[in-house]
């Protein structure tokens, strides 16, 4: 589908993703729109449910950014995150939604440039898996 | 505390394959604490079957709701009000609690999401291990509070077998430590190896399930 763009919900946590997603604007470095960014005080706030229900409400793919594994401001909230998003991993795949669509990636807040890498990566990705197959399919498209 | 598995989500599917309306009951006591069955996979199961529905495109209307316990009629009762607007309740609590549910609602259909295993407690966060086998007539004092009937693999009265690892194993797997060594450690440790002398006779197994379905009266409780 050429003219399909994900809606990509990508959960970053206060101190280092989303810091470093202020950087990447600071820096006027571009990445595509159809990330749209939800900010957390640590990728240890958010639970199984919330990306979950960003599935059940049409997202076509999640991401998580923390911060570096080991500098996490909440000390071990990045870690506990990574096995909430490797859970989610198994259960979209249990009911046929793909795993592939949720992703963690861990970054300092100086990597304004890595967030808009990771923000390109995840569009391109979920871009060729095609939309989430529970979205209801209408007439148009994105 | 009770212990269950969820049920393979292909298996849940299936069961629930006929049916738009669903109830998803919860409990809040056993299965709350083994994670397997609260509030919150109530809410996670209900989220994979919209999912899986959605992708079909097939409908699906999804109640979640979680009771303190559904073992007791009183709870179950709360239900009373709106079950006969779903086709089908699935209960994700363990079986004493699927079997009230369904016995009090004799004309609805009532499914287990979960499947019940065992009596057992928490080792750390995450990690629950049998414990109890409920066999009715308790020893834990001849063994220093290690149950010889849940966590021997032959159930001996008077062990270690043979097949007793050096290290500490059961022979069947060697994950499960023997119970026997750590009893006989214990005894060691606080100077009770005299216990270990008294011979236990044979097990009369008829207070255990082995003697048919049980059940408990206090008559002085009774209404």
């Amino acid at each position: 589908m050429d003219n399909f763009e994900p809606q990509i919900v990508a959960f970053c946590c206060e101190y280092c993703g989303y810091a470093a997603a202020d950087l990447a604007g600071s820096m006027r470095l571009s990445y595509p729109a159809n990330v749209k960014i939800v900010k957390i005080p640590c990728t240890g706030r958010v639970d199984i449910v919330f990306m979950m229900k960003a599935f059940e409400n049409g997202a076509d793919g999640v991401y998580l950014v923390g911060c570096l594994e080991g500098n996490c401001h909440f000390l071990t909230g990045n870690l506990k995150a990574r096995k909430r998003m490797e859970y989610v991993k198994k259960l979209l795949d249990e009911c046929g939604i793909g795993g592939e669509r949720v992703a963690m990636y861990n970054m300092s807040s100086a990597q304004g440039q890595r967030f808009a890498e990771v923000a390109r990566e995840m569009t391109e990705k979920i871009k060729a898996l095609g939309p989430n197959p529970a979205k209801q399919r209408t007439a148009v498209s994105g | 505390m009770i212990v269950a598995n969820r049920k393979p989500f292909e298996e849940i599917m299936e069961m629930l394959k006929s049916y738009t309306k669903i109830l998803l009951l919860g409990c809040k006591e056993c299965v709350t604490v083994c994670s397997v069955g609260g509030t919150k996979e109530v809410e996670v199961l209900a989220s994979e079957i919209r999912l899986a529905r959605a992708k079909e495109g097939l409908p699906v209307e999804i109640k979640e709701y979680t009771l303190e316990r559904q073992c007791d009629p009183e709870y179950a009762a709360e239900i009373k009000s709106f079950v006969n607007d779903y086709d089908v309740v699935m209960s994700m609590a363990c079986g004493c609690g699927v079997q009230t549910v369904a016995e009090m609602y004799h004309n609805k259909y009532v499914v287990p999401g979960v499947n019940t295993t065992f009596f057992g407690s928490s080792e750390e966060q995450g990690v629950w291990k049998e414990m109890c086998q409920g066999c009715g007539n308790c020893v834990l004092d001849k063994t220093l509070g290690l149950c010889p009937v849940a966590r021997c693999a032959k159930s001996l009265f008077n062990g270690p077998c043979g097949g007793s690892q050096p290290g500490g194993a059961c022979e069947i797997n060697k994950d499960i430590p023997c119970v026997w060594q750590l009893i006989v450690q214990k005894m060691k440790d606080m100077n009770m190896l005299d216990k270990y002398m008294e011979i236990q006779p044979m097990k009369n197994w008829s207070t255990s399930r082995d003697g048919g379905p049980r059940k408990r009266v206090r008559e002085d409780l009774k209404i």
